[in-house]
């Protein structure tokens, strides 16, 4: 079978992210895969090892997010392809479009994997978006996936730790969430490997697809860290009875 | 004026207090239309005339796909401007199908609404930046961070009306059944309280020190990423980054270091109080309230102060 999976470059979620001008910021910082995308990867070398065929990792972003594309050949995809664009805030209408095209000049897939969210836009709507263009079913915040045939088993988390137990046919598109699997470390030889693994990069103007702008970013603004905490003192008894008596009256929070 | 459609979610027998919230939110942009899956309108006629509604619908459809199907019939026949709900697992999953089938901008996750501008303001980055959204188009959708909106109540009187719509097919997703978490506790996602325990707990049987003081001020318990991954909890109750980002009034921290990543899902609490046995532990340097003490002598002593109150 032919798995798509769509990963994304983000900064890693430990970086100070500082805003620079309008909408941007200092991108010097360190880039990973988005952490959501690392299970969706897994899933489906997973899949693949089991029934055969073949995994194509496939994201949209700037240049260097072939960093990530080769992250992902590294811990088991077969093939890598990389829509180069030159904003990090795509419109998610824009991307599933982008996407979509790939599929369709590669070959249509019989499962599509990606995260439920990404963590630096947190749009939490691409999969669905490509879903509806490709007119196949999709699922988010899946946390366990059984193949059967030409459908899946599935969880999704609905809150409150409830999980929500559906059957979806098949292709379709899958949002990871955590609790799906344990992804995998990459070894060093699978990273040299990686390497010499097929790796196609085109513009996302070669695609001839319409940028969309349904959302756009206007500006971002730093948030700040709350000052210092105020320390209670005291015994154990003292600083509690203190914290409930500030909480019951000075912060009405109680 | 415009119509606002505001979906409704229920807990049990109850509207869920969240969503009073964002019906307030709703009102900044007209008026306020409430849709319900499933139940009687009439019902909580009541409650929701109390926090403005001037329409109840009552909807039919089951599982997802049907219900957008529906969502998306009632925007076009109650000439709906907005679609809020609440950005909670089901909220976030009915407005992206939505939102996908119409074609029309989504915004989720939302922490403030421009109703006149058509902007939202939203986290970036785990929210170490805000950003601010345009949505383009006749409709928008947006999904509220719950409890970033206090609610204000507005009376108002409302008709109760039911929808007929076609449900459509379920097109390839079937739900077979709903597995209720052991916990029953609150969603985390929409307590107003939360008290987290981090990977000085040591040990799943020790969290029941937070639930006994959760239960004395009706708080959801919640976990850090150490926590969850050293099997102490479920990862429903991850707080933080590859978690669940919370917005509660009180935010209780016990044994938590303050880390970037576990402060991204709880940053915008109103108040966050930590506990640690480390004076100089990074959650001192960005909280409100701090106790330098053992959790395992706090907590017990905070039970017991809440009792006596």
């Amino acid at each position: 079978m032919k798995i798509f999976v769509c990963v994304k470059h983000v900064p890693d979620t430990a970086a100070n992210i500082k805003v620079v001008g309008e909408n941007g910021f200092d991108e010097s910082v360190k880039f990973v895969m988005n952490p959501y995308d690392e299970y969706a990867v897994e899933e489906a070398v997973r899949t693949v090892q089991k029934n055969g065929g073949e995994v194509v990792a496939v994201s949209v972003g700037k240049p260097s997010a072939a960093n990530t594309v080769r992250s992902a050949l590294a811990v088991g995809a077969d093939r890598g392809i990389l829509v180069k664009t030159d904003t990090q805030f795509l419109d998610s209408e824009t991307t599933a479009l982008a996407l979509k095209a790939v599929m369709e000049q590669d070959g249509a897939p019989d499962l599509i994997f990606t995260g439920k969210q990404s963590v630096d836009s947190e749009g939490m709507q691409t999969h669905y978006r490509l879903a509806e263009k490709l007119g196949i079913p999709v699922a988010s915040e899946v946390s366990s996936f059984t193949l059967e045939n030409s459908r899946a088993i599935i969880a999704c988390e609905v809150g409150g730790g409830d999980r929500e137990v559906m059957e979806i046919s098949l292709p379709c598109v899958i949002g990871a969430t955590k609790g799906l699997n344990e992804p995998r470390y990459p070894k060093l030889p699978d990273i040299l490997k990686a390497k010499k693994k097929p790796f196609v990069e085109m513009e996302l103007s070669d695609l001839g697809i319409a940028m969309s702008s349904l959302s756009s970013t206007i500006n971002l603004t730093q948030v700040k860290e709350r000052g210092a905490a105020k320390m209670l003192q005291g015994s154990v008894e003292d600083m509690v009875a203190d914290l409930v008596n500030r909480l019951e009256n000075e912060v009405k929070v109680l | 004026m415009s119509n606002i459609g505001v979906l409704i979610e229920i807990d049990g027998q109850e509207i869920k207090a969240v969503s009073y919230g964002l019906m307030t939110a709703a009102r900044t942009g007209g008026r306020v239309i409430a849709l319900i899956f499933g139940e009687d309108g009439a019902r909580f006629k009541t409650d929701l005339e109390r926090f403005g509604a001037e329409k109840i619908v009552t909807m039919p459809g089951e599982g997802p796909v049907q219900q957008a199907n529906v969502l998306a019939a009632a925007i076009k026949e109650f000439d709906l401007r907005a679609l809020m709900g609440i950005s909670s697992a089901r909220g976030r999953d009915l407005l992206a199908r939505c939102a996908c089938k119409l074609g029309a901008a989504l915004a989720l996750d939302a922490i403030e609404v421009d109703f006149a501008n058509a902007t939202v303001v939203k986290s970036h980055f785990s929210g170490k930046t805000t950003a601010l959204l345009q949505l383009a188009g006749d409709t928008i959708l947006i999904g509220l961070r719950p409890n970033v909106i206090e609610p204000e109540e507005f009376s108002a009187s409302a008709e109760v009306v039911s929808m007929t719509a076609d449900v459509g097919a379920d097109e390839g997703l079937k739900v077979l059944e709903v597995k209720k978490s052991s916990s029953g506790s609150v969603d985390l996602t929409e307590a107003e309280i939360i008290i987290t325990g981090g990977r000085p707990l040591d040990s799943a049987e020790n969290f029941n020190i937070l639930y006994a003081c959760a239960r004395e001020m009706g708080a959801a318990v919640g976990a850090s990423r150490a926590a969850v991954d050293a099997g102490f909890a479920p990862h429903s109750m991850q707080v933080g980054q590859t978690g669940k980002t919370v917005s509660p009034k009180l935010y209780i921290g016990c044994g938590l270091s303050g880390s970037v990543q576990h402060f991204a899902g709880m940053k915008t609490s109103r108040v966050i109080v930590g506990i640690n046995t480390d004076k100089d532990a990074p959650i001192f340097g960005k909280c409100d309230y701090g106790i330098v003490g053992d959790l395992f002598d706090v907590v017990p002593a905070l039970t017991e102060a809440l009792k006596a109150r």
